[in-house]
């Protein structure tokens, strides 16, 4: 068994919270900076170089990327040796979110969902936990603008619909979306389990690394049509027009009941905040 | 062409067509404005979303006061976050604009001129916009650090209970913004979009 401490952890939360809401990753600043290339619209040009500036800008002044700082989205793999000391595992995390979100000068977003009052630290985060071999705990920060999430949807497809069905669906999403989830999006898209099962698999695709293609090749192949599909649309960047509405697609797939096809798809704006650690 | 990762410099600005605009917005320079025009904002902006727009309704139907004139003004649909020591404001990019369809098409009935926001506006709000010569801006969604640059001050000017979702005035200097809907109907959400898709019908 290998001791770690909730200090440990809280440090470590409050440090990657802050440093993912101002550091945009450099695969994403390259994908933007790829797509200025690639656009054909003077004005899907002219916001993609915003974007680049906006994140130098962000960079420079030690301030967020976006206003929308998330609601913070923490994955935890702990190893089956690890014993957490010190406190429990799920306080430490709050206690590491509220830190940030305080000291970074992170906007609280979260609230009662009727009400609306703000809970006034950003807390609850969302925590997703999961046991794996070994005596280490890896933390993965995903900051989670409202924007892009309310473009997600889990749907529970008829199995005769298939591959076909679950294209379609992504369009639709894309398409429902449009302007509103800042795109050039990245999308994620999980296929099988169950109804929970799926959306996690959305989620978990829109943390894999852009450019990245599924082992699988049906799957790799399905990502490149979706992709080009979804460029084609017309929406471009801001959904002002153009050719890059979608920087990348990502597909999750396992095995589910005989009697269903459970799809989820996950959208991700183009302020792809991510962050991860191992103690 | 595939690019390699490139820093820009941060402060110039390529697009060629921009037009300086300041506010108060009058009528002979909302006619000039088209859709997919690129601006650079000046004067004084107002920040409202969700919870001040309930407010401005609840004032107005009960015969009260709103805290801003609204005649000629902008209204820009943000929620800032925390301006950290030394600083105007924080990250201040838009949100989404549907969510205050509800509200806009009374606000416009009363003078105001312009609104900042992203994403799409219902048929409604579009309808008021070409009934009372009013024009939507689009800033670009997720670029607040950059749009920060841009202000000059800040002050509460109202709701400070609501934290995020006071209503702000703001001193802007060349907010960079486009022109999405003008007072002729256009709507850069369509027209380009229909001008890039080469796929099925969006």
């Amino acid at each position: 068994m290998r001791d770690i401490h909730t200090d440990e952890i809280i440090s470590a939360i409050e440090n990657l919270f802050i440093d993912a809401n101002i550091n945009l990753p450099e695969n994403v600043y390259k994908a933007i900076s790829d797509a200025v290339e690639k656009e054909r619209s003077p004005v899907g040009k002219e916001v993609l170089k915003e974007l680049l500036r906006n994140a130098d800008a962000a960079r420079q002044e030690h301030m967020p990327i976006c206003q929308d700082t998330g609601v913070a989205v923490t994955f935890l793999e702990v190893g089956q040796d690890v014993h957490i000391v010190g406190g429990g595992l799920a306080e430490a995390v709050s206690e590491g979110v509220r830190r940030a979100y305080k000291k970074g000068y992170l906007r609280k977003s979260c609230c009662h969902p009727f009400s609306r009052k703000n809970t006034g630290d950003n807390t609850p985060p969302v925590i997703h936990a999961k046991i794996v071999p070994g005596d280490k705990l890896k933390i993965t920060v995903l900051p989670k603008g409202g924007g892009s999430e309310n473009y997600g949807e889990v749907r529970m497809l008829v199995p005769a619909q298939g591959r076909d069905g679950v294209k379609t669906f992504v369009l639709e999403m894309v398409k429902k979306g449009g302007p509103n989830p800042c795109p050039p999006i990245i999308v994620g898209v999980g296929i099988g389990g169950n109804f929970e099962t799926s959306a996690m698999l959305s989620k978990e695709a829109i943390m894999v690394p852009i450019g990245e293609r599924n082992a699988d090749e049906e799957l790799a192949a399905m990502e490149m049509e979706l992709l080009g599909e979804i460029n084609r649309t017309g929406i471009g960047p801001q959904g002002y027009g153009g050719t890059v509405t979608a920087l990348d697609v990502h597909i999750r797939m396992v095995p589910c009941h005989l009697a269903s096809l459970p799809v989820a798809v996950n959208i991700q704006c183009h302020a792809h905040r991510i962050r991860e650690m191992v103690l | 062409m595939t690019g390699k990762a490139r820093r820009t410099d941060g402060k110039r600005n390529s697009y060629s067509m921009e037009k300086k605009i300041r506010t108060p917005l009058e009528g002979d320079v909302i006619r000039l404005l088209g859709a997919g025009e690129k601006v650079l904002l000046s004067g004084y902006i107002y920040t409202a979303r969700d919870a001040a727009h309930k407010r401005f309704a609840e004032t107005i139907k009960a015969g009260g006061q709103l805290p801003l004139e609204l005649k000629g003004q902008v209204i820009y649909y943000c929620g800032p976050s925390p301006a950290p020591p030394g600083r105007v404001i924080g990250s201040c990019g838009p949100t989404t604009s549907s969510r205050m369809d509800a509200y806009a098409p009374k606000l416009i009935s009363l003078g105001l001129k312009g609104m900042i926001g992203k994403g799409r506006r219902s048929p409604a709000v579009r309808d008021a916009m070409k009934q009372h010569e009013a024009v939507y801006f689009g800033a670009t969604g997720g670029a607040g650090a950059l749009i920060s640059r841009s202000v000059v001050s800040a002050e509460v000017i109202a709701y400070e209970d609501l934290g995020p979702e006071a209503v702000v005035r703001l001193e802007v200097r060349d907010m960079p913004l486009f022109v999405i809907n003008d007072i002729y109907g256009n709507d850069l959400y369509e027209t380009g979009v229909e001008r890039y898709r080469s796929g099925p019908l969006y």
